[in-house]
C-alpha cells in the first residue's frame, strides 16, 4: 500500500491581482523523491511555502503529513523540514553551534540535544568539521549543513528549495547521495532544481508553467510525451550558426544548441539518421566532427513544455 | 594588446600562522574579445581572482593590468569605466520596482538615448521580466531577482565584463539566451571572464582555466581539455532488472576503482583509470554492461578534482607515516 505524504487539491495563491499559483493538484507518496521544475517565477517556492505552513493559500487545500496547511500550520511546521532558497545559517557560529541552535528551536536540550547533534553531523558526513566556523565553509558544505538543520528533528517530509544552486558538480553529486539516502530511509523529499541532470534522480516530476502544473510524470514518461522522435547530437564547426537551416531540413522537428554541440530531433517516420546527417554535413560552413544518437534529456522536456508560448497561453488563457 | 594581463597574481587572507592562500600565483593573458571561463570547485579562489581583476581587492603579490591599466594605480578611476563586474551576491534596491532599478543603474552609468532603450528592451525580453516591470524587486522570485541584477549590470557596455556565477538559479531557457547575449558581446570586441558551476556553460567558453585551491591546474580550449582526459569514460548500459539504476549507482559510488560518476539521462556514466575497466565491469555484473562513451567536460572536471583529492590524501598519509 502506498501512503500519501502530501495531498494537494486545487491549491492556489494570489498576490493582489497576480496569480502566482493556480489550481494545482497532485500527491506525493511516502519516501518518494518528488521534483518540482519550472521557469523562474513559475510558482515553485510559493507552493513550497504554502505546503510548509509558512504562507496561507488563497484557494484550495492541502494535507501535509496528515495536517491541513490552512487549519493547522503549526502542526505542519513541526512535521516538515524546510531548506529555503535563501537558507540561513549563522556564519559566526561553528557547525555544531548552528545545529544546537536549530535543536533549541525544536525544544531539544541537554544530553538528547548533543546526541542528536552528533547523529546529524554523522548523517551529513561533517563530523570532522564540527568545530569549524560556518563562515569558513565553502558553499557546498554550507548547503549540507543547511540540510542537516532541516533534518534535525527527524521530520517525515523535507522541502528543499534549490538546495544545490551554485554548487559545483562534485559537491552536487555528494549532496544527492545524501538525498537518495534519506529517501530510501523513508523520508519524503520534495525538491526544486534548475539542474536538469539532478531531476533524473526524482521518481516523479511536476512541471510548472506560470503558476500552473502542466505535466506530472516519471522522467521517462515526460520525455516520451514531450520530446518524441529521435535525437542526433552533432559536434563540429559552424553548427550553432546553421541552426535555422538545420531546422528547415526535411523531417527535423527541432534543433537546439546543447553545450558545445547541437541536438537535432527528427521524426523517424519521415527521415533517417543517414539523411539528416548528410543534410547537415552538406550545409555551407559546417564541419561535422562527431555525430551520435542521444537520449532526450529533461532539459529537452523543459524547453519543449515551458517555453514562452506555453507561458503566454497560461497567462493569457486563465486570467 | 592583451585585455587582461596577470603576473604572479596572488592573495592571502588571515595572518600567520593561519594564512589562507586564496589565490596562489597566477599568470594569465586574455586577449581582447575572448570569452574566458574560470571553472573550479567551491573555494577554489575564483571570486577572489575576479575581485582583484576588478580592482576591488588589492593583491598580496604580483600585478594585474586591465586594458593596460593598473586598477590599483593612479588610473584606478578610469579602470572603473572600463571594467564591469557582476558580483555573485547582488544588492538591488528591494523597494524599487524592476523598471526603477534598471533606470537607477542607467543613470549611474550615465546612459541615455536609443541605445539604452534598445538594450533595456532586449534585456527585459531575455530575462522575461517585461510583464513585471512594476513589481518591487523584493517580491520577485529568486531567479527573477538574479536575472534583474545581471540585466542591470549589462545595461552599460564595458570593455571588460567580469561575471561571477551569473546564472545560479536561472532557468534553462534564460541561461541559453544569456549566453547568446554574451556571444554577441564578445563578437563586438568585449572581453568576458565568467565563473560558473554549470559544466555545459564551461564548454561554451573560448578557453577555460580549471582552478583548484588557488592555482590553475589546466588552461586550454574546453574541447582540448576534454580530449586530453587520459581515462576511460563508459556508459553503464543498464540491464532490465528492477531498480537497476539505483543498484548500479550504489555499486559505482562505493567502488574505489571508479574515479567519477554522473547521471546520463536515465542511465549513468563512469570514469575509470585505464586498465580497470574489466574489474569495474565485474562489480556491475547483472546490473549492466559498460560501453565506451564520449567524454564530457563534467567527466573531465570530476576526474581532475577526484585525482587531486586522492593525491592530497596520499601525500598527507605519507607525511603522517614519516
Ligand atoms: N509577496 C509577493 N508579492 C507579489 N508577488 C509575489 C510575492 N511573492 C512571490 N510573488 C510572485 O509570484 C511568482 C512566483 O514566485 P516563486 O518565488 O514561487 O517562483 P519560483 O518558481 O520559485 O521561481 P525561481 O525559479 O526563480 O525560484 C513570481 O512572479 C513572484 O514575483
Ligand atoms: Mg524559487
Amino acid at each position: 500500500m502506498t501512503v500519501r505524504s502530501i495531498v494537494v487539491e486545487g491549491l492556489g495563491r494570489r498576490f493582489g491581482d497576480f496569480v502566482a499559483v493556480r489550481d494545482v493538484s497532485f500527491h506525493v507518496e511516502k519516501g518518494e523523491i518528488f521534483g518540482y521544475l519550472g521557469a523562474n517565477g513559475a510558482g515553485k517556492s510559493t507552493t513550497i511555502r504554502m505546503l510548509s505552513g509558512l504562507l496561507e493559500p488563497t484557494s484550495g487545500r492541502a494535507l501535509v503529513a496528515g495536517h491541513d496547511i490552512a487549519k493547522a500550520p503549526d502542526k505542519v511546521k513541526a512535521s516538515i523540514g524546510y531548506m529555503s532558497q535563501k537558507f540561513s545559517l549563522y556564519l559566526d557560529l561553528t557547525v555544531r553551534e548552528n545545529l544546537e541552535f536549530f535543536g533549541g528551536i525544536y525544544g531539544s536540550w541537554g544530553r538528547a540535544l548533543s546526541r542528536r547533534v552528533d547523529e546529524t553531523l554523522e548523517s551529513i558526513d561533517m563530523r570532522s568539521l564540527a568545530e569549524t566556523s560556518t563562515a569558513a565553509l565553502p558553499g557546498g558544505l554550507r548547503q549540507r549543513l543547511a540540510l542537516g538543520s532541516a533534518l534535525f528533528h527527524k521530520p517525515p517530509i523535507v522541502f528543499l528549495d534549490e538546495p544545490t544552486a551554485g554548487v559545483d558538480p562534485a559537491s552536487r553529486r555528494e549532496f544527492w547521495k545524501l538525498i537518495r539516502g534519506i529517501s530510501s530511509a523513508g523520508t519524503t523529499v520534495f525538491v526544486t532544481t534548475h539542474y536538469m541532470d539532478e531531476a533524473e534522480y526524482c521518481a516523479r516530476i511536476g512541471l510548472m508553467v506560470a503558476g500552473k502544473l502542466v505535466a506530472l510524470d516519471t522522467p521517462a514518461a515526460l520525455k516520451s510525451e514531450w520530446v518524441p522522435g529521435r535525437i542526433l547530437r552533432f559536434e563540429g564547426e559552424g553548427l550553432v550558426r546553421a541552426l535555422s537551416e538545420i531546422r528547415r531540413t526535411h523531417g527535423v522537428v527541432e534543433a537546439q544548441s546543447f553545450g558545445n554541440g547541437v541536438h537535432v530531433r527528427f521524426d523517424p517516420g519521415h527521415t533517417t539518421d543517414q539523411s539528416v546527417l548528410a543534410a547537415v554535413a552538406a550545409l555551407p560552413a559546417v564541419k561535422v566532427r562527431l555525430t551520435e544518437p542521444v537520449e532526450a534529456t529533461l532539459e529537452d522536456v523543459f524547453l519543449a513544455a515551458a517555453d514562452r508560448k506555453a507561458e503566454d497561453a497560461v497567462r493569457g488563457g486563465a486570467s | 594588446m592583451s585585455s587582461i594581463l596577470a603576473t604572479t597574481l596572488g592573495r592571502d587572507f588571515g595572518k600567520a600562522p593561519s594564512v589562507n592562500r586564496a589565490v596562489g600565483e597566477i599568470s594569465l593573458e586574455i586577449p581582447r574579445g575572448e570569452l574566458f571561463g574560470l571553472i573550479g570547485p567551491d573555494g577554489a579562489g575564483k571570486t577572489t581572482l575576479l575581485r582583484m581583476m576588478a580592482g576591488l581587492l588589492p593583491p598580496t603579490r604580483g600585478s594585474v593590468r586591465v586594458e593596460g591599466i593598473d586598477p590599483f594605480g593612479k588610473e584606478a578611476d578610469h579602470a572603473r569605466d572600463v571594467i564591469g563586474l557582476v558580483p555573485q551576491e547582488h544588492s538591488l534596491y528591494g523597494d524599487l520596482s524592476v523598471g526603477e532599478n534598471l533606470d537607477f543603474f542607467a543613470d549611474l552609468y550615465g546612459l541615455t538615448g536609443d541605445d539604452l532603450r534598445t538594450r533595456r528592451d532586449r534585456l527585459l525580453s531575455i530575462t522575461r521580466l517585461g510583464p513585471f516591470q512594476a513589481r518591487r524587486a523584493s517580491q520577485l522570485s529568486g531567479g527573477m531577482y538574479k536575472k534583474l541584477a545581471v540585466a542591470c549590470a549589462l545595461l552599460h557596455q564595458p570593455e571588460v565584463l567580469l561575471l561571477d556565477e551569473p546564472t545560479n538559479g536561472v532557468d534553462p531557457p534564460s541561461r541559453r539566451e544569456l549566453w547568446e547575449l554574451l556571444y554577441e558581446f564578445v563578437e563586438g570586441g568585449m572581453t568576458v571572464v565568467v565563473t560558473t558551476p554549470y559544466m555545459d556553460e564551461a564548454t561554451r567558453c573560448h578557453r577555460v582555466a580549471l582552478m583548484d585551491r588557488g592555482e590553475f591546474i589546466a588552461l586550454a580550449p574546453p574541447q582540448q581539455l576534454i580530449d586530453s582526459l587520459d581515462a576511460a569514460v563508459l556508459e553503464v548500459a543498464l540491464a532490465s532488472v528492477p531498480e537497476a539504476r539505483e543498484k548500479a549507482t550504489a555499486v559505482v559510488e562505493a567502488s574505489p576503482l571508479v574515479v567519477a560518476s554522473s547521471p546520463l539521462g536515465a542511465s549513468l556514466r563512469v570514469v575509470v583509470e585505464r586498465g580497470n575497466e574489466p574489474a569495474v565491469a565485474a562489480e556491475l555484473a547483472g546490473l549492466g554492461t559498460l560501453v565506451p562513451a564520449a567524454a564530457s567536460f563534467e567527466d573531465l572536471f570530476l576526474t581532475a578534482i577526484a585525482r587531486r583529492e586522492r593525491d592530497a590524501k596520499s601525500s598527507t598519509a605519507r607525511k603522517e607515516a614519516a
